[in-house]
């Protein structure tokens, strides 16, 4: 009896509540009749007005970019107002009228401003339609004299970018440009418009949406003659965040200039947090030229020159890295107990196995070589015996604990893996099983090796920390406008070796050697004040044969390379030097490395009056200083 | 095989007041997609299409007798949360979210079935849970968990205004079954001061910029409040009589955005004025009180509580749809039932009619 009189009551319950919910909707239904009423009766007039006699007009303005500073908070790259000419679809009758009216009043190519005008169809009608970009001064008085002739024709400002190093490391800063169609599809850049300028490469690519900042806009009723009648709303644009480097510029540019003109790359990083110093890739190229259109000329120079100016080659030039693998292959004989410090092999110029004849790069000879000796000159017959008795396997497990031959992550777009052959990858590449004569070019890192700039510096850098590998990355710090620092970027261990630290020792002993000692192959890297220790490579670009011994083309030359650290006690900086066909590695990289870390030293020593603050360098000119901020400029641009 | 009484007792209302609407919904997307030129089948053509299909599907729902959706609840539930988790895992992405799932021969949004999944879940669990005077907070603690898997897996798509829509049903039915005045005191003593002071004390500046950016997705793009400006301009120039049929000049003109789905009710405003939109308001309103009607008049606790759920789904869009586009509510993509253009909301209100017919049919069965 109880129990049904419950069940009743829980029925009726929600009964009587949907009289309840009834309530609720007929008085938020009536609410929205009465906002309706009170826009089309008691609004009706004014609403009437706005949409028959004037005009909303939406005028975005860009946000300034991030700064890009070096590691001491030199400005590297700043921004500078660009004008650009749009059109307003809906206040503009007779487009084609108006495009012949600019063109020859700007003397533009009217296909050109048709061709962007077409890109725009079937966007927004209030939206301005950017029709030429990068425009003149005096271009921008032309059309403010014409104001009345020119009805929905706007001039904005935009901020583009402004080297202050011109093309100094241009593949790393990368440039921005006009955004595209195609990324204009992309999720990514859902939040642009056509005409806004984005990173395209190198750092202003991979860090875009920090340094981008978010464009602002002003919403203004104008009459039919465009004259503003009031602002209905305005946001003001966020200035992007800038970015401090962990690139030193006046390194940098030292290294630039080492290569007076060769094809090259180098990379400077700290050994003991896998910062980049300096990245080079000679040579470079203009990267204000890529925020407009290119002039045809300069395009096809760039195309054109054999030096290929446009490749990163730091990051994605895959080169053999000669002898100077040589490390390599030591630290695995050493760690297999094939070899110690004492073994010695005799050298009369070449090695023979299996019929085949494999030549040492010094005809004569090197007679009886060590540990010491064959990295201090270089003995190819040292290595091919070792690689023989390791077998390409363990050279390439050795690699591998270097995490050689696939990317380190530094962040960029394209970078690339190298190739460090072992035999079940010929397997599958080829389909054909490794055969031993195949191994004693790869001990001597030439055959099917590959490695880039980058991953020679970190190979370099293991060697000099004896063991740990950091990643090596490009960005200290993101610091906003106010410079206030909102991330730091700590260095980042990808891994250890797992070899025996003498090993390192006795390596290094020999890398000590190349540079020092008489007879090394690296003397020309040398500095009086200062122990370098490193190695030579040379690569062939042309298998060995009639063809090197012509008078060689320069794409047939050999590859110059060297790499290096120091100081040798108390290892900071590792240095990897390409010279792309330059010749032989001691004779064209080790002398750019060498005024590489001459430089590095003496900008490390404190100037003599500054000595008390020198430890704080920063102190002098403050991260903020700086950046500059181009926000009013740009507003003050729109006003005019 | 069909009882007679289920055919005599159609509720010929119901498909009345759902036809009239989608009629003049497919009126106006004549009218707002006059401006466009493009080529293949025409908006109201294919809208035609989704009707009648749609009109269909709630026929063969209808046919079915709601107890089974209880049996099945859970599975489906189950079900639909496996493929949210699959949206998030390998979903296709469009405008900044991912919403859909690929399955070969078609894409579904998973998150629009969930508006039905709910509303089937959630009255298989009130009805089998029997309670005293209103629900303690005790009590809410297992609904609150069903419900915040879903919408916090739609959210993370992300699409606030589904997710939105699935809270609001879900409360819309746990009121229906009441609440204790504590239970309401709690839940607002819990959340006003933790929201208040996670937003105060907790965030940083850029978080609570992402969270505005979330709440209105508008507000970080250009042209932000430009949409509303423009919409309110259109609803306000319509005056009492309208500017007339494909006569509006902000929507021929394409001032509106989304004119055809989202923002279609403010074409109907300017062309049709005051005097349409109250029209329009009333038939909703109609639809909205002959929904809970069928909840009140149905002898079985289910069938009430599936009642008030598809109502409060249909009732939610309309407020939010309109509200928005009249300037009441921040832009989030929430479309007009059966107004706007669009085959998968036309579908999911269907289904909805579909099960308030059902229930309507059989109210002398229970």
């Amino acid at each position: 009896m109880i129990k049904e009189q419950r069940y009743v009551r829980e029925l009726a319950q929600p009964r009587q509540r949907t009289f309840m919910l009834a309530i609720g909707v007929a008085v938020l239904f009536f609410l929205l009749l009465l906002r309706l009423w009170y826009l089309q009766i008691v609004k009706v007039d004014d609403y009437r007005a706005m949409s028959e006699n004037n005009r909303l007009r939406f005028l975005p303005v860009a946000a300034s970019r991030g700064a890009l500073m070096d590691r001491n908070g030199t400005i590297m790259v700043n921004n500078r107002p660009s004008f650009s000419l749009s059109i307003i679809p809906q206040e503009v009758k007779d487009v084609e009228g108006m495009l012949d009216r600019l063109a020859s009043l700007l003397q533009l190519d009217k296909t050109e401003l048709r061709e962007r005008w077409e890109k725009s169809k079937g966007r927004a009608r209030y939206y301005p339609v950017v029709i030429a970009i990068n425009i003149s001064r005096e271009q921008v008085e032309i059309v403010e004299e014409n104001r009345l002739r020119l009805p929905g024709v706007e001039v904005s400002v935009k901020p583009i970018r402004e080297y202050a190093f011109q093309n100094s490391a241009a593949h790393l800063l990368g440039y921005i440009g006009e955004i595209s169609d195609k990324e204009l599809d992309i999720a990514a850049y859902s939040d642009y418009n056509p005409g806004d300028y984005i990173g395209k490469n190198g750092i202003e690519k991979a860090w875009e949406k920090e340094l981008h900042g978010s464009d602002g806009g002003r919403q203004l009723e104008v009459d039919s003659r465009g004259r503003v009648l009031r602002v209905l709303n305005e946001s003001s644009p966020t200035v992007g965040n800038s970015l401090m480097l962990t690139i030193d510029s006046r390194l940098q540019r030292v290294a630039e200039t080492a290569f007076g003109g060769q094809a090259g790359a180098a990379v400077v990083m700290n050994v003991n947090n896998g910062e980049v110093l300096a990245f080079v890739s000679s040579p470079t190229f203009d990267p204000s030229l890529f925020a407009g259109r290119i002039p045809v000329d300069i395009w096809k120079g760039y195309l054109e020159d054999k030096r290929h100016p446009l490749e990163n080659k730091a990051l994605a030039g895959q080169y053999p890295p000669g002898s100077t693998f040589k490390m390599l292959t030591a630290l695995a004989g050493l760690e297999a107990g094939v070899i110690n410090e004492n073994t010695t092999v005799h050298c009369d110029g070449a090695y023979e196995m299996g019929g085949s004849k494999f030549r040492c790069w010094s005809k004569s000879g090197h007679g009886s070589v060590n540990l010491r000796k064959s990295l201090k000159e270089s003995c190819d017959v040292y290595y091919y015996q070792l690689g023989e008795k390791l077998g390409v396997d363990r050279i390439a497990a050795m690699a591998e604990r270097f995490m050689l031959g696939r990317e380190l992550g530094i962040g960029l777009q394209n970078e690339k893996k190298g190739l460090i052959p072992t035999s079940v990858w010929k397997l599958k590449r080829f389909g054909k099983k490794w055969y031993p004569g195949e191994t004693l070019p790869v001990a001597i890192g030439q055959g099917y090796v590959l490695m880039t700039p980058i991953q020679l510096a970190s190979m370099v850098a293991t060697v000099a920390n004896e063991g740990t590998i950091y990643r090596p990355h490009l960005v200290k710090k993101v610091v906003d406008p106010d410079g206030k620092t909102l991330k730091e970027l700590v260095p980042e261990v990808l891994g250890t070796t797992g070899i025996s630290p003498a090993s390192f020792k006795k390596v290094k002993q020999g890398l000590y050697a190349v540079v020092n000692d008489p007879g090394g192959t690296g003397a020309n890297a040398r500095l009086w004040d200062v122990k370098v220790a490193g190695k030579t490579g040379t690569s062939q670009v042309v298998k060995l044969g009639e063809d090197r011994k012509k008078a060689r083309k320069y794409e047939h030359m050999d590859h110059g390379l060297f790499v290096a650290f120091a100081p040798y006690d108390k290892p900071e900086i590792a240095v990897a030097v390409v010279v792309e066909h330059g010749g032989g590695g001691g004779a064209v990289a080790a002398p750019i490395a060498g005024k590489i870390l001459r430089s590095y030293f003496d900008l490390q020593k404190p100037p003599a009056p500054k000595q008390p603050q020198a430890k704080e360098p920063q102190e002098d000119e403050p991260a903020e200083a700086p950046v500059k901020h181009q926000e009013n400029q740009a507003e003050r641009g729109a006003d005019e | 095989m069909i009882d007679r009484r289920l055919v005599t007792s159609f509720d010929w209302t119901l498909i009345g007041l759902v036809s009239v609407i989608c009629l003049m919904g497919i009126l106006n997307i004549y009218s707002a997609s006059a401006a466009y030129k493009l080529g293949g089948t025409a908006y109201y053509i294919k809208q035609l299409n989704w009707m009648a299909f749609g009109l269909l599907l709630s026929l063969v729902v209808a046919s079915l007798d709601y107890h089974i959706l209880e049996d099945f609840s859970y599975w489906f539930y189950g079900f639909l949360i496996l493929l949210l988790v699959a949206v998030l895992l390998v979903g296709k992405r469009s405008l900044g979210a991912t919403r859909w799932l690929n399955l070969g021969f078609f894409t579904i949004q998973p998150s629009e079935l969930m508006k039905i999944v709910i509303i089937v879940t959630f009255a298989r669990f009130f009805n089998n849970y029997h309670t005293v005077g209103g629900l303690k907070v005790k009590e809410m603690l297992f609904p609150l968990a069903l419900l915040a898997v879903p919408a916090l897996l739609i959210m993370k798509q992300p699409d606030l205004g589904t997710a939105t829509l699935v809270v609001l049903i879900a409360i819309s039915m746990a009121f229906y079954i009441g609440f204790r005045w504590s239970t309401i005191v709690t839940f607002t003593l819990v959340t006003v001061p933790l929201s208040w002071f996670a937003w105060a004390v907790y965030m940083k500046p850029y978080q609570k910029s992402r969270v505005l950016d979330f709440i209105n997705p508008e507000r970080s793009r250009l042209g932000s409040g430009y949409h509303i400006i423009q919409s309110k301009i259109a609803v306000g120039s319509g005056g009492f009589w309208g500017k007339g049929y494909v006569k509006g000049t902000q929507a021929q003109l394409r001032f509106l955005p989304e004119q055809h789905t989202d923002f279609a009710f403010s074409v109907f405003a300017e062309e049709w004025g005051f005097f349409g939109t109250l029209i329009l308001i009333v038939l909703y309103l109609c639809l909205i009180l002959w929904g809970l009607n069928i909840a009140r008049r149905c002898n079985d606790r289910l069938g009430g509580l599936l009642a008030v759920g598809v109502t409060a789904m249909l009732f939610w869009h309309t407020i939010i749809n309109i509200g928005m586009v009249i300037g009441l509510f921040p832009v989030v993509g929430v479309p007009l039932p059966f107004f706007s253009y669009g085959g998968t909301s036309m579908i999911t209100s269907m289904v909805g009619v579909g099960i308030l017919q059902s229930i309507s049919m059989r109210r002398f069965m229970f």
